[in-house]
């Protein structure tokens, strides 16, 4: 019997479930290796060759390459340990949030400043915008 | 008075968003983003003072710092004598190592066990800004802490996680074990986590003030009944991460109302946004004695 998945028509989400972990596992692991300094420098000083030395797929390494973190999510990644590429890269995660959204840091920003992101239209998948 | 046993004297509530904690470390409390959410623990840092316990059991959620995909218990009880701060990645924070309670933790340990909750019981772990933003922002920045805390932390991170029911339940279960202790100690126990907030994909920076108001509403008013909704509710409505809020629901449930006994009194509520991603809410609850 597959999981039961009902929060499959929340929009531009992607819940962190046995699956996706399971897709993710090497992606994340290597994400949490960066919490050790010395880590941290090695990835710095050559991200191709650290990346090879995990069993990732190309598709993650790719995605982590080009910091795609909607990519990252999708092949399994989960935002606490993605958090750790951005820390790593000097990034706020406001930063990194906004990177997921197709906005500016500043749009973002502001948008928070703003009261945040209505949940208007944004429960379900087709849901029409009011 | 004549206590021979520990009580639970109140429950505290907040959000823990960590640019809360590099705003306390970095000195900007005061700039104009912060300010506005500093001014409202302002009576909080004084109830603290002023309502001093002698254990905290902090309930909050680690965020892939002690526990990695490698292991995920869904409910941990910090059994060790300290707990230090985390490095999450940006070295940690500049905060005193936490205290633990030992005796305590392990009575609880065994209590909430034979009462069919199955913790994991850790003896060794860092402590992440899940936990010290929380003692940041009722405490200040002391030399220490003011008293042990007993780290509770629960997996918000991969599903499934808890439901706010079996967190209701656990909190009851809490309660009881803390009661049957049998040393006249003042325990508060605290829900961290929430509000309403999301911090990934396309839907990232969602906040929803209705649900966190009602929330608050509820969880002072009608907590059993809060604590059936399900989880999809939280993801639809306050944020893939606002299903933090689910820690929330075991303070509540150790309160003295859930086991017949008389509804607390609110002594402090606070709700901002934004606090960098995310809605920002804060309890206090007394106990009437």
């Amino acid at each position: 019997m597959s999981l039961n998945k009902p929060y499959t028509d929340v929009p531009g989400t992607t819940i962190f479930d046995a699956d996706q972990s399971r897709k993710g596992y090497h992606l994340n692991q290597f994400c949490m290796s960066l919490m050790k300094a010395e880590n941290r420098e090695r990835f710095r000083a050559d991200e191709r060759a650290y990346l090879d030395e995990w069993p990732m797929t190309e598709e993650q390494k790719q995605a982590v390459l080009a910091r795609d973190l909607n990519r990252c999510l999708e092949l399994g990644g989960n935002i606490y340990f993605l958090a750790k590429l951005g820390a790593t890269d000097g990034r706020s995660f406001q930063y990194m949030a906004a990177s997921m959204t197709g906005m500016t840091q500043e749009e973002y920003a502001a948008m928070m400043l703003a009261g945040g992101r209505s949940i208007e239209g944004n429960r379900r998948t087709g849901e029409k915008q009011s | 008075m004549n206590q021979t046993h520990a009580r639970i004297s109140a429950s505290v509530y907040t959000s823990h968003v960590p640019a809360i904690g590099a705003a306390i470390d970095l000195g900007k409390t005061g700039n104009d983003y912060w300010a506005p959410l500093f001014k409202g623990y302002e009576p909080s840092k004084q109830w603290m003072k002023d309502n001093r316990p002698d254990v905290i059991f902090l309930v909050y959620n680690d965020h892939a710092t002690a526990f990695s995909l490698e292991m995920i218990p869904t409910f941990a009880i910090g059994c060790a004598a300290q707990f230090n701060p985390a490095d999450e990645g940006w070295g940690a924070r500049p905060v005193p190592p936490v205290i633990g309670h030992p005796e305590l933790a392990a009575h609880i340990a065994q209590s909430v066990i034979q009462q069919d909750f199955d913790l994991t019981i850790v003896n060794k772990m860092d402590v992440d800004h899940g936990l010290t933003v929380p003692l940041s922002l009722l405490c200040g920045q002391p030399e220490a802490w003011p008293c042990p805390v007993i780290p509770f932390a629960v997996n918000v991170v991969q599903y499934p996680v808890p439901s706010g029911r079996r967190c209701f339940e656990l909190g009851r279960a809490i309660r009881r074990a803390i009661e049957s202790y049998d040393e006249p100690l003042n325990v508060h126990i605290w829900g961290t986590g929430g509000m309403s907030h999301q911090l990934q994909g396309p839907r990232a920076g969602l906040i929803n003030r209705e649900f966190d108001q009602n929330f608050l509403d509820r969880l002072i008013a009608d907590p059993d009944g809060l604590s059936r909704m399900p989880h999809i509710d939280y993801v639809r409505e306050a944020g893939s991460e606002g299903i933090e809020l689910v820690m929330w629901l075991i303070a509540r449930g150790a309160m003295a109302d859930v086991a017949g006994g008389p509804a607390p009194r609110v002594a402090h509520r606070f709700y901002h946004v934004p606090a960098s991603n995310t809605a920002v809410g804060h309890l206090i609850l007394e106990e009437q004695s």
